[in-house]
């Protein structure tokens, strides 16, 4: 049996387990600095100085910058080039102006991380504060004079809108909202940064997501040659998409290892990750929606509001073009008009969260869905199984680009997908025993939410590797890891074709000295795109090995064939890949090969999540008692992993549902810098969840028939959990902003109105 | 800021003689004037548990511990888990179920658990899950790491 499919054991765990990780702080050198960042105090405001008298005094102080140390650096750019968004861009230190509480004004270098930290207190910073834009649904102000705060307007559209209204049943219009999260990855953001002395090369420890990408920008804004920049990922303590941006501190660490010649060391705290590193979600949605009597969504019209906090930052406009694109999710909707605000406010600046775009999106999606329900007097699964795409429908163009790419789902049976969700929860039974206990008097609710996601970012991605005489192989990729598995899923896929088994496959990825060229890890693209690379990588490999084991065995190439790390042939006669390799290496030549894959298409995925609450009207806490996730993954590399994936995943959204949220006062004063007001769930408020993978509809577009999973985990938890609530509550559409505290279900209980949205 | 202090605790076993400043946390002692860094910060205002180790056998968040307060204590951290190349059968546990992803709450985890499972070998379950609500894992939504460590506890109650 092939290694694909394989529920094995991790590769990378035991240094993990055994407390030698080498993760960003890990990094020391003798002679480093440390770097402390003086950050605005409030929101909005011109800055008129920096007095730095008192915290130059402070010994072991080696240096602070202020933006006039750093003027010739440019902004920080976008991943993928983009004009309109360039006046919004963040310079490493502020000048003129301060945006958003939490902005770096100044950089202290000191020998000692609590010296550092000790000389920032002292620095003294000027501003006259300004009134605050902290609401995107209000007419944005200027953000220059001449220039608006409005980064961006999207459009996306598709059918006859104007048809769809006038021939509809019925107009049901919705005002829902998405509160402010962000990954909160449990390891802070940190960089190491210094000179070697033998290459006057600048090596950087601590990259993510896109080494190669942040490798190429801070050499470009540093004025570098590329060659005389390296990155390094080192272990990951989590990325969820915020992590592994270029960020100002990143650029400031650099530049300072690159001036003062010495290593420097800089590692977030966990208050200034909560306000510096990107904030995500936070989009309210006016929907307008055409229905027939029939429940059929016939026409979907949307006004989307994206609150960019103070600038634009390295994804441009991922979130909000995806809330766009994915609005329709995996139904039909004949005609759609969506228009996007993205607007910069004085919050810190956003970027993408797992499941940018598609959490919102399938949240104001699906409440719809309940909507269309509750108003023509169906149930809410037999309207969305009305709506659903059928399988005869696939492959599905929607008619609409998001980010370059076409929209076109490439295969599945969702109405399939949902009845065998549906009977894995022994859904008549479930139904009759909330009945049951509805009845008792408790408040109880189940509901569910239907989505598709988008995976495996193209275009392109290469793997290299080689066979060693000791048996071992190596892989070299361009991707990256934020801790989810890559090294094994990876090495599952060449161990498939090669029969070495993983734990003699060494998997290497965020080093940009040993591949020119990566992408890194976003978008669910890693297992896709990185692993199909691999996968051609591992085949080419296989060919190199039979031809040199046909010189060897004196056999024809078309009699031998590789299995179990042994090229076999007639009568017997074998020689192991091993051999190979070494006889190889004494010919000259490494046993090696390279694996290239290009794809111009995304994959689409598709899930369900189902939730069953119940709420305390005393506390106004709502529990989450059974959470349940179908999902057809096409083809699942390692399905332990893959459950991983999918349960972590239902944690944050399960956090984003119910606790997590940054808010905002008046002032624009953030009120969520600890984890003691940002709250993560712990064990206490996640259930066990019940995972149903499936393997119906293998994407077209890559051998191996793989889609990604890195983000399903999250996408309908929110809309599903909403809607368990509305039906404990026995009140639909009562929940139209997440996450539901205890304030914000206080307030609906009271009011028998709708939950209040909250301020700013 | 120059007036230090000596240290001497032992960790793991072996004895630690270190000179700190008194505001210096216990986890800042142990990953920079022990070097070791299998202990995590991912907080430090005492919520994540990514810290904990044991001191004196209780499991302590050693990010709210000045090191000065560890004096003549033994403490135990994620390095003295394993025996050589044997791992305990928490970290055999946590590797089997798959009870971590990014590693980085798993030092803290193990050292959580070995302090819960060494009190209390026949823990029951609502007990372990509250203990186990004490510690933040942002990657594995919890579930593999409530069964590694019920895995490992039957095995830790029968060797
Ligand atoms: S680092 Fe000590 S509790 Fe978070
Ligand atoms: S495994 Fe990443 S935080 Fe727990």
């Amino acid at each position: 049996m092939g290694a694909i499919g394989q529920p094995l054991r991790r590769i990378e765990d035991r240094p993990l387990v055994t407390g030698r990780g080498r993760y960003a702080a890990d990094n020391n050198a003798p002679g480093q600095l440390h770097m402390r960042m003086v950050r605005s105090p409030v929101a909005f405001g011109r800055l008129r100085g920096v007095n730095l008298r008192a915290a130059r005094a402070v010994p072991g102080v080696a240096a602070i910058w202020t933006w006039e140390d750093v003027k010739e650096l440019p902004p920080i750019d976008f991943r993928v080039p983009n004009r309109e968004l360039e006046p919004f861009r963040q310079s490493v230190l502020a000048h003129n102006y301060v945006r958003y509480v939490g902005e770096p004004v100044a950089a202290v270098f000191a020998d000692d991380a609590y010296a550092a930290e000790d000389a920032a207190e002292l620095v003294e910073v000027d501003i006259d504060e300004l009134a605050p834009y902290l609401d995107p649904t209000m007419e944005p102000p200027e953000f220059m004079p001449g220039t608006r705060a409005e980064a961006a307007v999207l459009r996306k559209a598709c059918g006859d809108i104007d048809a769809a209204f006038s021939g509809a049943h019925a107009v049901i219009e919705l005002d829902l909202a998405v509160g402010r999260h962000t990954g909160t990855p449990l390891e802070t953001r940190g960089v190491f940064a210094r000179v070697d002395p033998a290459s006057g090369t600048l090596v950087v420890e601590g990259a993510a997501k896109a080494p190669h990408f942040n490798c190429k920008a801070i050499a470009g804004m540093m004025d570098l040659p590329l060659e005389m920049v390296r990155f390094h990922e080192g272990h990951v303590g989590g990325g969820f998409g915020i992590r592994g941006d270029v960020y100002p501190e990143d650029v400031l660490v650099c530049l300072c290892a690159w001036r003062l010649k010495r290593p420097v060391k800089w590692t977030e705290d966990r208050h200034e990750h909560l306000v510096a590193a990107n904030h995500s979600r936070d989009q309210r949605f006016r929907l307008r929606a055409a229905v027939g009597a029939d429940g059929m969504l016939l026409g979907l019209d949307a006004v989307i509001f994206s609150d960019q906090g103070a600038y634009a930052r390295t994804p441009g406009l991922t979130a909000p073009d995806m809330a766009c694109a994915m609005l329709p999710g995996p139904y039909l909707v004949p005609a759609y008009r969506a228009v996007a605000h993205v607007r910069l406010t004085n919050k810190t600046p956003a970027g993408t969260y797992r499941s940018p775009g598609r959490y919102e999106s399938t949240f104001a999606r699906e409440r719809l869905m309940d909507a269309i329900a509750a108003r023509t007097g169906l149930d809410g699964i037999e309207v969305r199984r009305r709506n659903l795409i059928p399988k005869s429908r696939m492959p599905f163009g929607r008619g609409i680009i998001s980010l370059g790419v076409s929209i076109e789902y490439d295969s599945g049976d969702y109405a399939g997908l949902l009845e065998r969700l549906l009977a894995s929860i022994e859904y008549p039974a479930l139904r009759a025993d909330l009945s049951r206990r509805k009845a008792a008097g408790e408040r109880v609710g189940f509901g569910l939410a239907c989505f598709v996601e988008k995976t495996g970012r193209g275009p392109a991605d290469r793997a290299l590797i080689e066979a060693r005489p000791d048996g071992s192989v190596e892989i070299v990729t361009g991707a990256a890891s934020g801790g989810q598995g890559v090294e094994t899923a990876m090495a599952q896929i060449a161990s498939d074709v090669l029969g070495v088994p993983i734990e003699r496959i060494n998997v290497v990825h965020g080093q940009t000295d040993r591949i020119d060229a990566g992408l890194g890890a976003f978008a669910s693209r890693v297992t896709v795109m990185t692993g199909c690379a691999v996968h051609a990588a591992a085949e080419a490999l296989r060919s190199k090995a039979i031809e040199t084991a046909a010189a060897a065995l004196a056999v024809a190439p078309d009699k031998l064939r590789l299995s179990q790390a042994v090229v076999h042939g007639p009568n017997g006669a074998s020689v192991s890949l091993a051999d190979v390799a070494a006889r190889s290496l004494a010919g000259g030549a490494p046993l090696a090969a390279e694996g290239r894959f290009r794809s111009d298409h995304m994959t689409y995925p598709y899930g369900i999540h189902a939730a069953v609450v119940r709420v305390d009207t005393g506390t106004c806490g709502v529990h989450v008692e059974r959470f349940a996730i179908a999902y057809d993954i096409g083809r699942a590399v390692n399905p332990m992993l893959v459950e991983g994936q999918l349960v972590g995943g239902a944690a944050q959204g399960l956090g984003g549902a119910l606790y997590e949220e940054f808010v905002y006062d008046e002032a624009g004063q953030p009120q969520a810098t600890t984890f003691a007001d940002y709250l993560i769930p712990t064990l206490a408020e996640v259930p066990p969840v019940q995972t149903l993978i499936t393997e119906d509809a293998p994407s077209l577009h890559n051998p191996l028939g793989i889609k990604g999973v890195g983000e399903a985990g999250l996408t309908g938890a929110g809309a599903a959990i909403a809607a368990a609530i509305d039906d404990a509550l026995e009140r639909p559409g009562a929940v139209t902003r997440l996450p539901v505290t205890p304030m914000r279900l206080h307030a609906l209980l009271n009011d028998g109105g709708r939950i209040i949205p909250a301020t700013g | 800021m120059n007036n230090t202090m000596p240290v001497r605790f032992k960790v793991n076993g072996k004895d630690y003689d270190i000179q700190v400043e008194p505001r210096r946390s216990l986890a800042d002692a142990l990953r920079e004037d022990c070097g070791l860094t299998g202990t995590h910060l991912g907080c430090e205002h005492g919520v994540c548990g990514t810290c904990t180790v044991l001191v004196d056998g209780q499991p302590v968040r050693a990010c709210l511990m000045f090191a000065v307060q560890a004096r003549g204590k033994s403490i135990r951290t994620v390095e003295g888990l394993a025996t050589g190349d044997k791992l305990h059968p928490l970290q055999e546990a946590f590797w089997a179920h798959h009870g971590l992803q990014c590693g980085f709450c798993t030092p803290g985890f193990l050292m959580l658990a070995l302090g819960a499972l060494e009190a209390e070998p026949d823990i029951s379950d609502e007990d372990l899950r509250h203990v186990l609500s004490s510690n933040l894992c942002r990657c594995t939504g919890y579930q593999n790491i409530l069964k590694a460590v019920r895995a490992a506890a039957r095995e830790m109650r029968g060797a």
